[in-house]
């Protein structure tokens, strides 16, 4: 074991995971709330990230995801509740101090600067430079030999780091963003809906490089809609809704077809059945929905005796 | 056996990419379209008019563009940084007003009025950045304001100190002649007399290139400008940035201010509305995108090049200086389509 692992371990010896009762966490939420004025964003939200663990936001659009991470990355600050870093209390004022604590946010449009080549968006705000006072340069060799190796390990073989960033494919981009946040030294990935605007093979992509940040030690939080991008590469689930949680799992506590009902909300599948049917929908379409109702309800019921 | 098998190539070459020419390469720049415009302008001006390739003529021409490209420097870089500036023509003249009514005024050295000029135009640029950066209004409207704001001012105060629209003479000060030899003299390359702004002009193209392609603010020059978001979430100082640029501009100004100042020794305080877009022109010509994110400070310098040949070729051509506008304005045309033309190819190849 090294120092720092000690280290965490008797910084954090009165902190216990509410599910594993283990007592490392890279990154913890204790009643977090957030509110914009009068609108209350977020409420009462608790979670905790781990090395070499993805734990994975779960909600649909308004849920409160974008507000959560938007916390966790310091572009916003919590009004209520306590997030802990490493065992310190924190509140960042700025992407800055996120980023000196060893957060990265890799979001899912403005990851990177279109125009500018690959290797000045990898050390975008982290230039290497030599030379010293005035003269102070950035290593242009350095940063190009550095982009062209970090993605090869990601396994993205690059054609021309000189190319302009907008020219890659969406997965591409975001393995851009990812590789870079790992070779800065973050401790805790954040990924907002990596997978949104991508097709099936290219979210396959995504999801292996977050196997393998995840393998590589780092603490990953995966911001998704989809049960099924989630469940394959998740540890932990939390489950927003309207801007609170309504469930926190760990894998072995939960299958896939009841993440996906507790998304969708039986009863909410249940209604749009029936307002299909009332418009005369197509009669396979309306069956199709239908069973998936009944098989929602039926995992929904199943999920919810388990836990009494 | 080990002569018989062919030495593996050392970095194996990738089979998507096929070999880019350096033609195509430099193709690739922002400011080749400019280039070829410069080249082909000075050809037909060269064919047109005997006198336009003597020395004399190259110097006179080369001082018409350095008193544009000076300050297209400056607004070069804040245009890739995202942002324009409308108030340059007319904060030119407010820098030389104050540095030649202060020292009037004060009947002080004229180094002092010089100096005082300079914090008044960084001022300036920085309470452009900074209220761009707070109010998050568009830079057309927050530097039309100033733009009108220092128009009044200029004509205002100047009748109000010096009592006319002109400021007062200033050559009897001290310190005017040295100030006389730095910002206006003229230096003799082979017997033909160059004006020192063209050697400003260099050295700040000189600079700025240096700036924006191989240091880090050059880096989040592009990044503010390309995306603004993007770099702020990556950690890049997005406001200081910003304010610099407009700092930059106003430095770039305050340069050719005293250049208009010291070459006579006084300034018509009604001057610079409409020089502005001279600088903007010379900017977007030289191939930086309106929008951000993309162009170079060479590509200026030969933007306000074109601009010097057009503007003084028509007059070595003995034709009516009428036309001139009409020449700046087709210009602009081609150069920006001629560039889109040749960016759209470059992206393709």
């Amino acid at each position: 074991m090294n120092a720092k692992q000690i280290d965490q371990q008797t910084l954090l010896k009165d902190e216990k995971d509410p599910l594993t009762h283990t007592p490392v966490h890279l990154l913890s939420l204790d009643g977090v709330g957030k509110h914009y004025g009068n609108i209350i964003a977020l409420r009462d939200v608790t979670m905790a990230v781990d090395n070499g663990r993805v734990t994975c936001v779960l909600g649909d659009n308004g849920a409160g995801k974008s507000t959560l991470i938007k916390i966790i990355a310091g572009l916003h600050q919590h009004d209520e509740g306590v997030l802990h870093v490493m065992g310190d209390e924190r509140k960042f004022n700025s992407p800055r101090d996120a980023l000196d604590a060893g957060i990265a946010t890799v979001y899912q449009d403005l990851a990177v600067v279109p125009l500018m080549p690959i290797w000045r968006n990898f050390f975008l705000g982290s230039e290497l430079t030599t030379g010293f006072g005035p003269f102070k340069s950035m290593d242009v060799q350095k940063m190009k030999d550095i982009t062209l190796k970090e993605l090869a390990q990601m396994g993205i073989d690059l054609r021309d780091v000189e190319q302009p960033i907008g020219q890659l494919s969406g997965g591409e981009r975001q393995c851009v963003a990812i590789a870079r946040a790992v070779y800065f030294g973050a401790k805790v990935l954040i990924l907002d809906e990596p997978t949104a605007a991508l097709g099936v093979k290219q979210s396959g992509v995504v999801l292996r490089y977050i196997l393998q940040a995840r393998d590589r030690g780092l603490g990953v939080i995966f911001i998704t809609h989809n049960p099924h991008h989630a469940f394959p590469v998740g540890d932990r689930f939390l489950l927003l809704k309207r801007g609170k949680s309504i469930g926190y799992y760990d894998k072995k506590d939960i299958t896939l077809d009841e993440l996906t009902a507790q998304m969708a909300g039986g009863a909410e599948l249940a209604e749009l059945a029936h307002e299909l049917e009332q418009l005369g929908g197509h009669t396979e379409a309306l069956k199709e929905v239908q069973a998936e109702v009944a098989e929602v309800t039926d995992a929904a019921y199943e999920s919810n005796t388990k836990r009494h | 056996m080990a002569l018989v098998t062919a030495p593996a190539p050392k970095t194996a070459a990738d089979e998507r990419v096929a070999k880019r020419s350096p033609l195509s390469k430099l193709m690739a720049r922002p400011e080749v379209g400019a280039l070829v415009g410069a080249v082909v302008l000075f050809i037909f001006f060269a064919s047109v008019s005997g006198t336009f390739t003597q020395p004399n003529a190259l110097a006179t021409i080369l001082y018409g563009s350095s008193t544009i490209g000076i300050m297209a420097v400056g607004v070069s870089l804040l245009m890739i940084g995202g942002e324009f500036d409308l108030s340059t023509g007319v904060a030119v003249i407010s820098s030389a007003l104050t540095a030649s009514l202060f020292s009037w005024y004060f009947s002080m050295n004229a180094w002092v009025g010089v100096v005082i000029a300079l914090l008044v135009s960084l001022t300036i640029g920085f309470i452009n950045g900074w209220i761009l950066v707070k109010t998050k209004l568009p830079s057309f409207i927050v530097t039309l304001a100033t733009f009108l704001m220092l128009t009044g001012l200029n004509l205002a105060l100047t009748r109000l100190i010096g009592g006319s629209v002109s400021s007062p003479s200033i050559s009897k000060l001290d310190g005017f002649e040295s100030a006389h030899a730095v910002f206006a003299s003229s230096i003799s390359i082979g017997g033909v007399e160059v004006k020192i702004t063209v050697f400003f002009w260099i050295i700040l193209v000189a600079i700025a290139s240096w700036v924006l392609l191989r240091t880090k603010v050059g880096n989040w020059i592009f990044a503010v400008g390309g995306d603004a978001n993007a770099a702020r979430a990556v950690g890049v100082p997005v406001t200081k940035t910003k304010i610099g640029l407009f700092m930059a501009v106003g430095f770039c100004g305050w340069i050719l201010g005293m250049h208009n100042l010291f070459a006579f020794d006084a300034v018509q305080s009604g001057e610079g509305v409409g020089n502005e877009f001279l600088y903007i022109i010379a900017a977007v010509i030289g191939g930086c995108l309106l929008t951000g994110g993309y162009g170079s400070a060479v590509g200026g310098a030969i933007g306000a090049f074109i601009f010097g040949m057009a503007n003084k070729g028509i007059v070595y051509a003995q034709w009516n200086p009428d036309w001139f506008k009409f020449f700046l304005g087709l210009m602009l045309l081609l150069a920006t389509i001629v560039n889109l033309i040749v960016k759209r190819r470059a992206e393709l190849k």
